[in-house]
């Protein structure tokens, strides 16, 4: 989004300039097997997932350690959540769905290691787990359901009149879901990280004029602030996300039974 | 006035007016909240096991907000 179009505004640098996929070697153009930014810090969160498990489940001690009780926090964390909004036949699905929420959280929060890159902020990061979600869930009620996963776009305790009304409500917000799903995770994440451009651009006019001496303590007591903010907005959208998919995977498992 | 400039003037518009709509999902987020809160101010005991569904609204109501601004960021940096 932020390419070429700059607008002449005042700021010293443009607030969506971080979000610039760059190749990590070189200039040239990025292909699909570049190595970029973007790819590094997606590798480095998967890294970083598979040092704490496989390093916390070491030992296996009764007593756990420091890693091991982060492991297990997480793994219990993620179990309840699917053993309460899913119900107890979903737990066959906790190893996608803890993928799911440790890759997300872990790009979130790594996103905000100042100078890093958040993977999802990327829409098309987002996007590709958002359908990925969406058309397994899709085909896994219509795998266990046959036609009778379409049963639930026709409510049968609303009137008859309504139904097919509801029906297209139904239908309309259904196929709306993967959208919603993804923007909502790279929207969250792009805003803040722009926010945080946005006042860290107001910083440097202490250099420049006068005015400076209100503004920039005002601005770096604004970036300390919304830093704190984001690093909650990051847990607590890839809890969104998780929970999200929990939702969508009742939904498929029972299709009836809202 | 030429084409162009009320293109642009409208672009700004545009982003300008999006960005109401953020502000009005926040108050439904603010809604959300404060009716939780109230709910769970007087039957505490079962606040703790309402707290998914607490987090899937505000989630609902946010997407809307995050919706505007993107149409804002589609205005100013895509059109």
């Amino acid at each position: 989004m932020a390419g070429e179009a700059h607008s002449e505004g005042g700021l010293a640098f443009h607030p969506l300039d971080q979000f610039q996929i760059k190749p990590l070697f070189g200039t040239g153009p990025v292909e699909w097997y570049t190595v970029t930014n973007l790819t590094l810090w997606m590798a480095i969160a998967v890294m970083v997932v598979i040092a704490v498990f496989v390093y916390g489940s070491r030992s296996r001690a009764l007593v756990p350690s420091r890693m091991q009780s982060l492991g297990e926090v997480g793994y219990n964390f993620v179990y309840n959540m699917i053993d309460e909004v899913t119900g107890h036949d979903g737990v066959k699905y906790f190893p996608w769905i803890m993928t799911l929420f440790i890759f997300v959280l872990l790009s979130n929060v790594l996103g905000l290691i100042p100078g890093s890159f958040a993977p999802t902020s990327h829409i098309m990061v987002t996007a590709v787990l958002g359908f990925g979600v969406f058309f397994a869930i899709t085909l896994l009620g219509l795998v266990k359901h046959g036609l009778g996963f379409l049963g639930m776009f026709w409510m049968k305790d609303a009137p008859l009149a309504l139904r097919p009304v509801i029906a297209i409500i139904e239908i309309v917000s259904y196929f709306v879901r993967p959208v919603s799903h993804s923007i909502r995770l790279s929207g969250n994440i792009m805003a803040g990280h722009a926010v945080i451009k946005v006042f860290a651009a107001f910083a440097p006019l202490i250099f420049i004029s006068g005015f400076g001496l209100l503004v920039t303590p005002l601005s770096i007591l604004a970036i300390t602030a919304i830093y704190a903010l984001e690093v909650l907005v990051a847990v607590i959208q890839a809890y969104v996300f998780t929970i999200l998919t929990c939702v969508y995977l009742k939904d498929a498992l029972h299709p009836s039974g809202h | 006035m030429e084409l162009e400039a009320a293109a642009a003037l409208g672009k700004f518009f545009g982003a300008g007016l999006a960005a109401i709509g953020s502000g009005i999902a926040a108050v439904g987020v603010g809604n959300i909240a404060a009716n939780f809160l109230a709910g769970a101010l007087r039957n505490p005991s079962a606040a703790g096991s309402q707290t998914a569904t607490l987090f899937i609204g505000l989630a609902f109501a946010e997407a809307l907000g995050i919706f505007a601004f993107l149409v804002a960021l589609l205005l100013m940096f895509a059109v």
